[in-house]
């Protein structure tokens, strides 16, 4: 299949480009909201106010971050009816009641807990606060388990039963709690966790290097640092079990992953190397025998399938999936580098002092929305030619009225909107994180509602006048 | 035809947050409308903070719309989406402008034109959208083996566009009246001015609507005869626009919205009444297009226990924020 521009595939990149815009924002406010949870639980319990500044500011990138992932998650919500209307259609009685209990939860949790804390500090008393704080930590994790059902049960159909050619759900059970869904979520929400944490110390990395906010620093280097040590090797044993899942329900996208084109025993693996899609073989591998095996199963003798295995029509591309996997588990090896070194640093004492690693913890910025892309990267495409899998090929998924003039429309217009919008919005939250936590408080306007945005802009402007002066 | 408790249920669920949605949300896309016709800025704030706390959970109940059509409606979900193609993303961008606008347009006063211009603009073409894919509706929408077969323009034709415009003044109208309740001096005195045109502007187009239709399509005609019961909703709709003007007249902040709202109901009821047991008209019925018991009886305890918080809480918003805008608003 070359690349002849149908609606298939345009409305794959479409999806992909959309997904990839919202997934941002999600991965940063779930973990946000947690620990926005802590320092508030923190600054109760020590009454020491550099928890309560800490806060105020992460508070209001929490604001713009959230009102972004709802615009954008707008927008997902509507792409399965337009663009894949016919797996709505199949699946839906499945998929919706996922997709409406995640609406149900957002709604549930904007309506009434967002706004407490955005805007309700000064008007219920501080355990109630906490407690707010603490639903709509709450509420954004549930939100993200309705979602990774609702995926799970794309990437491996389980719980489900058809009667006359339809697809109807027969054990919600299974569905909600099954055995890929009981390692994605935690995965997903470890993965949001360290996006957070990696943000947090990066930030509090670049006030030490320009000796700006130094209180506020430290306790963002101390909290994201010791959460992120500790969190990357659970990440890193979730995620073998995630792989384990792969292995056992979806035995091709693992070999796509593992860029093992012939049936092997005793497996070997390819640490690194150029998959050649169409001579099948690696270029540059450099492969350590028998080590496919031992990941894969644990013993250093098994028998792995590759992707001959399978008929040509059935197999994945295996660039993305390959790379993807690889650039993601890369990520987790950075993030515990930077995190055991910084704790190794701060035992003896010289942390803030130490210049190279504070660079190198600012840099490390992005390392958690890197992960998290790569790896979505790799369970969807690695799932392809199916869009449920086994059960319904993507080709078959897509809207059958679709045109290609049409497709390619929404996608331009999708892509303009989206780049001047959230162009604009990562500006503004850039200049929030540049900023700083700023003496004078929110003090939000009385009347902004439960509107994140505007409750960042207010706090934002009142805390203008400092800025130069910090710097 | 039958059609069972759990069908019904949800059908319901799915008329009363259309309904929501159209009335609380058409107020707001209204006020964003009408927003365009003015550039003084003192006024143009205040229509924003008439609005302002309202608006975003106003708009979730679109989702909830989309996402409980996805879950008992599969089929019209799949159809309806995938037949207003351009119109769906149209809307999304509309929307993604109208609420980014309440943000942004403080925050840089070189782009404010900008973002106010995204802002009406925004709010005008949800409206229209939303207008034109009910004018599509009534026209009937193309479906073979229970997936859309017509063309991606179809909501383009005359008459979907004069349903189009005619809900854009319709929701300009929900916007004067919900800015009659709010405001107070200069700027309610000009929305009592606007609500008579704008009721007079929605009868005329109606009226041409409602003639064309029994034109185009005879089966509205046939469905009305076999149910000439249903001609109190269009009765009662007329007296609610004389309410409407009535209020104008002796000046009741409160009965201007009240009886566009009481207006809407009764288009709605009209609707219900061309089309049921339809929801894709005269191709699918609630039935044909429902999910399977095991799908609604899943999301039956989910929607019993939270709709009835969701709506508590949205009456304690309105409550919170109710009677004329204060200084501090803006
Ligand atoms: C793991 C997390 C995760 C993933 C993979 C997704 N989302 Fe999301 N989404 C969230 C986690 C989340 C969230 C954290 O719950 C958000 C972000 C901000 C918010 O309000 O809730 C959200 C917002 C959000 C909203 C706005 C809800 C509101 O008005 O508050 C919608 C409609 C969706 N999402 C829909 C989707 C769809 C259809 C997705 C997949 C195809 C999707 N999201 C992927
Ligand atoms: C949020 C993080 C996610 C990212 C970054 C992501 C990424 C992608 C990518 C890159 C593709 C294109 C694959 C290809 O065509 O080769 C894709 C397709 C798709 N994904 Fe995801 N995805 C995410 C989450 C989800 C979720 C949560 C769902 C379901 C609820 C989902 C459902 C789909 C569907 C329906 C397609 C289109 C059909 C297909 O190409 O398989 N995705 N996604
Ligand atoms: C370091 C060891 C890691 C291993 C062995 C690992 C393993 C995996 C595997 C096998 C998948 C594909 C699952 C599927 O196809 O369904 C996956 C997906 C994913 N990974 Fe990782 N991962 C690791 C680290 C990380 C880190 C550090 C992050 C983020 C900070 C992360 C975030 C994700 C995300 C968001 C997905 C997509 C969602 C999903 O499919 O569950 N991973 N991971």
């Amino acid at each position: 299949m070359g690349l002849d521009l149908d609606p298939i595939i345009l409305s794959r990149i479409q999806f992909a480009f959309v997904v990839t815009f919202h997934i941002i924002f999600p991965s940063y406010t779930i973990g946000l909201a947690a620990w926005l949870a802590t320092l508030e639980g923190m600054a109760l319990a020590t009454g020491n106010p550099v928890y309560r500044r800490v806060f105020d500011f992460w508070l209001r990138v929490f604001a713009v971050s959230f009102g972004m992932g709802v615009v954008s998650g707008i927008v997902m919500a509507f792409q399965f009816g337009t663009n894949w209307s016919a797996m709505a259609e199949k699946m839906g009685p499945i998929q919706g009641p996922l997709l409406a209990y995640e609406s149900f939860t957002a709604f549930l949790l904007e309506a009434s807990f967002l706004g407490v804390m955005l805007l309700g500090r000064a008007r219920v008393p501080p355990l109630l606060y906490l407690f707010a704080c603490c639903m709509v930590a709450l509420g954004t994790m549930a939100s993200s388990f309705w979602i990774i059902c609702n995926n799970s049960w794309m990437q491996v159909p389980l719980g489900h039963a058809i009667v006359d050619g339809k697809v109807i759900p027969a054990d919600w059970w299974t569905i909600t709690t099954g055995p890929v869904v009981r390692w994605r979520w935690p995965h997903m929400l470890l993965g949001a966790f360290l996006t957070t944490a990696m943000t947090v110390i990066a930030t509090g990395a670049w006030y030490m290097l320009r000796g700006t906010h130094r209180d506020e620093a430290r306790v963002m280097l101390n909290w994201g640092l010791a959460l992120a040590a500790i969190l990357v090797p659970v990440q890193i044993g979730v995620g073998h079990r995630t792989g384990d899942v792969v292995h056992t329900h979806q035995p091709v996208k693992f070999a796509a992953i593992e860029a093992r084109w012939t049936t092997q025993q005793p497996a070997s693996e390819v640490i690194i190397g150029i998959p050649d899609e169409t001579a099948g073989r690696n270029l540059f591998a450099l492969e350590v025998p028998r080590l496919g095996s031992f990941i894969a199963s644990g013993t250093w003798n098994s028998r792995e399938i590759g992707l001959d295995s399978v008929p040509e029509q059935d197999r994945p591309p295996v660039l993305v999936p390959f790379f993807g996997f690889r650039i993601m588990v890369g990520m987790g090896l950075v993030m515990l580098v930077v995190s055991w070194l910084g704790l190794a640093l701060r035992w003896r004492g010289t942390l803030e002092t130490a210049r190279w690693f504070l660079w190198s913890a600012f840099l490390s910025f992005p390392t958690g929305f890197v992960a998290v892309i790569a790896g979505w990267y790799t369970a969807e495409v690695g799932r392809q030619p199916w869009i449920v899998y086994g059960l319904l090929r993507t080709r078959d998924g897509v809207t059958p009225s679709l045109a290609t003039e049409t497709a390619m429309m929404s996608l331009a217009i999708y892509v303009t909107v989206y780049l001047i919008v959230f162009g604009f919005g990562a500006h503004y939250i850039y200049r929030l994180l540049r900023d700083g936590p700023t003496q004078s408080g929110p003090g939000p306007r009385v009347t902004a509602g439960s509107r994140p945005m505007a409750f960042a802009g207010s706090a934002a402007s009142a805390a203008g006048g400092d800025v130069k002066a910090g710097e | 035809m039958e059609h069972s408790t759990l069908v019904l249920f949800f059908a319901a669920v799915v008329a009363v947050a259309i309904l929501i949605y159209v009335i609380l949300d058409g107020a707001d896309l209204g006020v964003g409308i009408l927003f365009g016709t003015t550039r003084d800025e003192h006024e143009r704030d205040q229509m924003i903070a008439a609005i302002a706390p309202f608006w975003d959970g106003n708009e979730t109940w679109l989702i909830v719309v989309a996402t409980v059509l996805f879950a008992a409606f599969p089929a019209v979900y799949a159809v309806f989406l995938s037949a207003f193609y351009l119109p769906v993303v149209l809307l999304l961008v509309g929307l993604i402008f109208r609420g980014v606008a309440f943000e942004f347009r403080s925050r840089s006063a070189r782009l404010r034109s900008i973002w106010d211009l995204g802002f009406w603009l925004g709010s005008a073409v949800v409206a229209f959208v939303q207008g034109a894919a009910v004018g599509a509706m009534i026209q009937g929408i193309p479906v073979t083996g229970g997936q859309y077969s017509g063309g991606a323009f179809a909501w383009l034709a005359p008459f979907p566009v004069l349903c189009g415009v005619g809900l854009a003044i319709g929701y300009a109208l929900l916007g004067a009246s919900w800015l009659v309740l709010k405001s107070e001096a200069a700027l309610r005195e000009r929305a009592y001015r606007l609500v008579p045109w704008l009721a007079g502007a929605m009868v005329v187009l109606l009226a041409i609507a409602s003639g064309a239709t029994l034109g185009i399509a005879d089966r509205i005609a046939s469905q009305l005869a076999g149910r000439l019961w249903g001609l109190v909703f269009p009765l009662a709709g007329v007296l609610a626009v004389a309410g409407i003007l009535i209020g104008v007249r002796r000046r009741r902040d409160g009965w201007p919205f009240a009886m566009t709202a009481v207006f809407f109901l009764m288009a709605f009821l009209t609707l219900a009444v061309l089309f049921w047991p339809y929801m894709i008209p005269y191709a699918l019925t609630i039935t044909d297009t429902a999910a399977p018991e095991a799908s609604l009886s899943f999301l039956f305890w989910g929607t019993i226990v939270i709709l009835p918080v969701v709506l508590a809480y949205t009456i304690a918003v309105y409550w919170i924020f109710r009677g004329k805008l204060r200084r501090s608003y803006s």
